[in-house]
């Protein structure tokens, strides 16, 4: 098939960015190096995230994307609109519930605070003491590996899946794969998370690696996803480890626990002591975990820019190459808002909001 | 001299075991594959690895999940195998 844009990389965003773009009528390769990464390392969470303006437009168009597909996805793709509880531990943490409630309200996005006996009613098994918490109703969660495979099949004929590892991008802008042969489109879309900087060594992007750990079945225990509102401070030092509580009721009953963050190492092996840092913080906000049996716990590597917006655009130099990568936590949800967004500057479009925040950035001069 | 034996019960049948028997054992003991648990999709589900990794033989003893080829039996034991 003669494609009109190769993606690299058939994860959440690359299988995004190959579905806006067949939609717009382009026909699509995606290559895929089939070593995993973070879309079947993560939570799978769709949350509207509001640190900065450019992170709440893109986070509020994607989760709006995601509701319209949800109803058209399969079962396995596990969507559930469970919402998300920001659990504020205290007063000053209320404060910022109501601030929080105040930023979204200002961008149409619908939210609820909950005083100490709402929080209580709506989620028992919370520890008693709570301040609060501030509920986004529009807010769900996915199993992103499946979410991807039925995004690249809604392509039909227009997007194929080719088993390929890319060794290099030379200088014309066509990829060297690994068994030596050559593919090359007019244009190439570089969405391949954390391992985009082997091929482009120039990119400001850090493995910033996480945690999860997964109970087994117990339906009933948590019926929205489960955030504390200190994340916000904890999830975004750019150094140090740190971690936070973040609980998912997956469709299945089981809990998906997280979260924890840590910097300057690739090994993906499990590390008791911040796993156990973890549990301990989930356990600080939900003593029945305590009791409950643990499956499996496995670790994932976030691609993280130092200002936390991922990659979207043209690469300033690199012939015929477009960037969606960078996309640290939060990949899963704003694949669609970003692969709108670069399907958008990619065909000449007009992108449904600012693309200027997400502009490549940051790359050294030399490649 | 005959073993020792324990009685326990697998989903309210009696079971007897010998003394030292993992419930996995005693599932196979009760019936057939063994089976510990159903799958999300209905599948029934035995235990597989045998050593505490697969995850494959959850079920409820005296009223929280364990494996049952980590478990040990005990006189009296209730264990459900349906969730």
């Amino acid at each position: 098939m003669h494609a009109d844009v190769i993606v690299i990389g058939a994860g959440i965003v690359g299988a995004a960015c190959a579905h806006a773009l067949a939609q717009a009528g382009r026909r699509v390769l995606v290559l895929d190096a089939r070593i995993g990464g973070a879309t079947g390392a993560g939570m799978g969470h769709l949350v509207v995230m509001d640190d900065n303006p450019a992170e709440l437009a893109l986070s509020r168009d994607s989760t709006a994307r995601w509701r319209v597909l949800a109803p058209h996805m399969d079962e396995g793709c596990a969507y559930s609109a469970c919402g998300t509880l920001w659990i504020a531990a205290n007063e000053e943490e209320m404060a910022e519930a109501e601030r929080k409630q105040q930023r979204l309200r200002e961008h149409g996005i619908d939210s609820r605070l909950l005083d100490a006996p709402s929080l209580a009613r709506a989620e028992p098994a919370l520890r008693k003491g709570l301040a609060g918490a501030l509920e986004v109703p529009g807010d769900g969660i996915l199993y992103a590996p499946n979410a991807a495979r039925w995004l690249l099949a809604q392509g039909g004929a227009s997007v194929r899946v080719e088993h390929a590892k890319v060794d290099a991008i030379e200088h014309d802008g066509a990829l060297r794969l690994a068994d030596g042969s050559r593919r090359s489109a007019p244009q190439i879309v570089l969405a391949n998370g954390i391992e985009a900087t082997t091929l482009c060594p120039e990119l400001p992007i850090r493995p910033k690696k996480g945690h999860l750990l997964i109970t087994d079945r117990y339906p009933g225990t948590v019926h929205h996803q489960l955030v504390e509102l200190g994340y916000v401070t904890s999830a975004h030092h750019s150094d140090g480890d740190s971690v936070a509580f973040n609980v998912q009721p997956r469709p299945t009953g089981q809990l998906l626990i997280g979260s924890s963050r840590q910097f300057d190492t690739t090994d993906p092996a499990v590390e008791a002591p911040m796993l156990a840092r973890m549990l301990q913080r989930a356990i600080g906000y939900l003593p029945g975990l305590a009791d409950l049996n643990a499956v499996r716990s496995w670790t994932g590597l976030r691609a993280a820019t130092p200002d936390g917006l991922p990659l979207l655009g043209k690469h300033p130099w690199r012939q015929k190459l477009w960037l969606a990568v960078g996309h640290e936590g939060l990949g899963v949800t704003t694949a669609p808002g970003s692969a709108h967004l670069l399907a958008a500057l990619m065909t000449g479009a007009a992108p449904g909001f600012d693309a200027a925040p997400y502009a490549p950035r940051g790359l050294l001069e030399t490649a | 001299m005959s073993t020792p034996v324990l009685l326990l019960h697998i989903d309210g049948q009696p079971v007897r075991v010998k003394t030292g028997s993992s419930v996995a054992a005693a599932l196979r003991v009760a019936g057939g594959m063994g089976v510990a648990r159903s799958s999300v999709t209905g599948q029934p589900r035995a235990p597989f690895c045998g050593m505490g990794v697969c995850q494959e033989c959850r079920v409820l003893i005296d009223g929280r999940q364990r494996l049952a080829c980590q478990a040990v039996c005990a006189e009296g034991m209730r264990v459900e195998t349906s969730e």
